[in-house]
């Protein structure tokens, strides 16, 4: 049985601590009024010796004009910047347990022999569907509140005059948006609650009857799971750019979701062995952790370069559009999360033996999560905030933020039960497991 | 070279397996062991070496990757820059993307193929190589160790065989 020790608690309750002020901080310094903006605009330009000047025409008030209308347009941005910043790890790590409970109900799906004894680790980690899943729901019921606008579309000014979301509205509004989004979140924490349940029940003693009910609940999950995952991206995540389309993006999402969930998975097992809690856990379970991470970081980056490459090369303006404002606003992230998320991972943990090594796979590991957040990151930002983007307080505090309350609730739902399952039809070969 | 070998055959590989690790336990060496199928964990009872092959793979996956990068840039764009379909052909890294699936495959090609071509070369298999077969019933369901005795330890040698549950122990003349 594992208790949380108090260090995790303190830490967790640090990180909320600090990234609670500095998000408030963060809600606090966003401009309030256009005039604030055209002064920090203003000063900025002063500070650069006056170059802006030489840029605009001689007709003063077109000028004046221009200038309102970026004033307008930056001030939208910078307003936006702390719930984007709250909203990337929010919906980032959510998905992260989203994650890890897909890849429960895989093992269980396809039986698969090793993992059972990983099994009370992942329903700790899926335990944050909970909580995440009220924070984003949130977010986005305060998105359709227009106290931000992260969701154009959700704007009834900008949708009266933009021809293309209004024939989008059948799908994008906000009332069905909430509806979808609830079933989407309800549907997978019942899921989850009945799998995990049943988990817990055979604790008790073997039972074929529940054994067979999770096997069949798990497949009916993962069905259910596609087709909302694919759903949840469009919705949450491409309707940002509300212009923009892309037929593979829901997988796209979904290998950034796996490969990050694994990884995790992979963390969480490591340092609970490191603290000697998982008898049964040996380095060969460790290695097919780290197989699935580089495998998934690959499938991460086929993704990311077919949907690329398509684009990049029909070059048509209205998908082009996407790349180019990355391309143009984001180049050292857009490019550097292929580094991060790709080649790194792929070159430390080729290596088989590699792949066996604590340390190794906790660096590699931690390589992955930032870069998948980089990955959120890219794909929510250039449409919410454009090109003000930085990383700084509200986005390092968000993510403090929200990394703690996932360190805490996880750590405090591996208290509730046995670190290992007692019962599985496979604990026994899983225990054995060699490779 | 030793002059005679002893010829051990077993029935079952894990009966085989025992056999090997008591010999190797006594500190004799053992030639080799044939069998029908891939015997899991023998190679580590023997105590051989890890293979290198997968060292080999990805060192001739990054010569298809140079070989393709070459190729292309040479072609693309050094030998005859044509403006084709407006793709941008001024520099290797502004066309890159369109170069991407070559370079992908010709990585996998010379990768898997060199490979093969070194684990043929390595294990001495071609076509109209002489089978080295000690004995015709190895390719069915026997497994058959050879030692290479002398006078002092041929004794020895046969009771552990025979004590681990070899059935036939044959001693015969070193070709």
């Amino acid at each position: 049985m594992y208790t949380m020790s108090n260090k995790i608690k303190l830490f967790s309750l640090i990180l909320i601590i600090i990234g609670a002020i500095g998000l408030v901080v963060s809600f606090i310094n966003a401009p309030s009024s256009v005039e604030e903006v055209k002064e920090m605009l203003h000063a900025e330009s002063a500070s650069h010796g006056g170059e802006s000047v030489a840029m605009v025409g001689d007709d003063h008030a077109s000028e004046d004009a221009h200038a309102d209308e970026h004033a307008e347009h930056v001030y939208h941005q910078l307003q936006n910047k702390p719930w984007a910043a709250l909203y990337v790890p929010a919906l980032f790590i959510f998905l992260i347990s989203l994650g890890v409970f897909v890849f429960y109900a895989l093992q269980n799906a396809a039986q698969a022999g090793w993992s059972p004894v990983l099994f009370r680790v992942m329903e700790g980690i899926a335990s944050y569907l909970v909580p995440g899943g009220i924070l984003v729901y949130l977010l986005l019921v305060l998105s359709s509140l227009h106290l931000n606008h992260l969701f154009v579309w959700m704007d009834p000014d900008v949708v009266a005059h933009d021809e293309i979301i209004q024939n989008k509205t059948a799908y994008l509004n906000t009332p069905f948006f909430l509806i979808r989004a609830s079933i989407y979140i309800l549907g997978w924490i019942l899921f989850s609650k009945l799998i995990i349940k049943n988990s817990r029940k055979m604790d008790e003693g073997f039972d074929l009857s529940l054994h067979k009910r999770n096997f069949k609940l798990s497949a009916g999950f993962l069905v259910f799971f596609i087709v909302t995952e694919s759903m949840m991206s469009w919705d949450w995540i491409m309707s940002i750019d509300t212009h923009w389309f892309s037929t593979l993006f829901g997988w796209f999402v979904l290998a950034s979701i796996l490969v990050s969930a694994v990884t995790t998975i992979a963390l969480v097992t490591i340092y609970l062995k490191g603290k000697g809690y998982l008898e049964y856990v040996n380095n060969s379970h460790i290695h097919d952790l780290a197989k699935f991470m580089m495998g998934f970081s690959i499938f991460w980056a086929y993704l990311w370069f077919s949907q690329f490459l398509l684009i990049w090369y029909s070059n048509i303006p209205e998908e082009v559009t996407y790349y180019a404002a990355r391309l143009q606003d984001y180049p050292v992230l857009f490019f550097g999360t292929v580094i991060l998320n790709w080649a790194l991972p792929m070159l430390i943990l080729i290596n088989s033996d590699f792949k066996r090594i604590n340390w190794i796979v906790v660096f590699a590991g931690i390589i992955i999560l930032v870069g998948n957040y980089l990955n959120f990151f890219v794909m929510i930002m250039p449409g919410t905030v454009g090109e003000s983007w930085s990383i700084g307080i509200p986005e390092v505090s968000s993510i403090l933020l929200i990394s703690g309350i996932f360190i805490f609730t996880v750590f405090k739902a591996l208290a509730k039960a046995p670190l290992t399952v007692k019962h599985s039809a496979f604990l026994e070969e899983s225990k054995q497991y060699h490779y | 070279m030793a002059s005679k070998v002893l010829h051990a055959i077993f029935t079952d590989d894990d009966i085989l397996m025992q056999a090997v690790k008591a010999l190797r336990e006594k500190k004799y060496s053992i030639d080799e062991v044939f069998c029908p199928f891939p015997v899991h964990g023998l190679d580590k009872a023997m105590g051989l070496p890890h293979t290198r092959l997968a060292i080999t793979s990805f060192l001739y996956g990054l010569v298809g990757l140079a070989v393709a990068t070459w190729m292309m840039n040479f072609m693309m764009i050094e030998d005859w820059p044509q403006n084709i379909g407006g793709k941008p052909s001024f520099s290797y890294l502004e066309n890159m993307p369109a170069f991407v699936p070559i370079m992908f495959e010709m990585t996998v090609f010379f990768a898997a193929h060199l490979m093969v071509i070194t684990f043929y070369m390595r294990s001495k298999l071609w076509p109209f190589k002489k089978a080295e077969n000690p004995d015709v019933r190895t390719t069915d369901d026997k497994f058959l160790m050879e030692i290479s005795v002398n006078e002092n330890n041929v004794q020895a040698i046969a009771e552990v065989l025979h004590e681990n549950g070899a059935s036939e122990i044959k001693l015969i003349d070193n070709k």
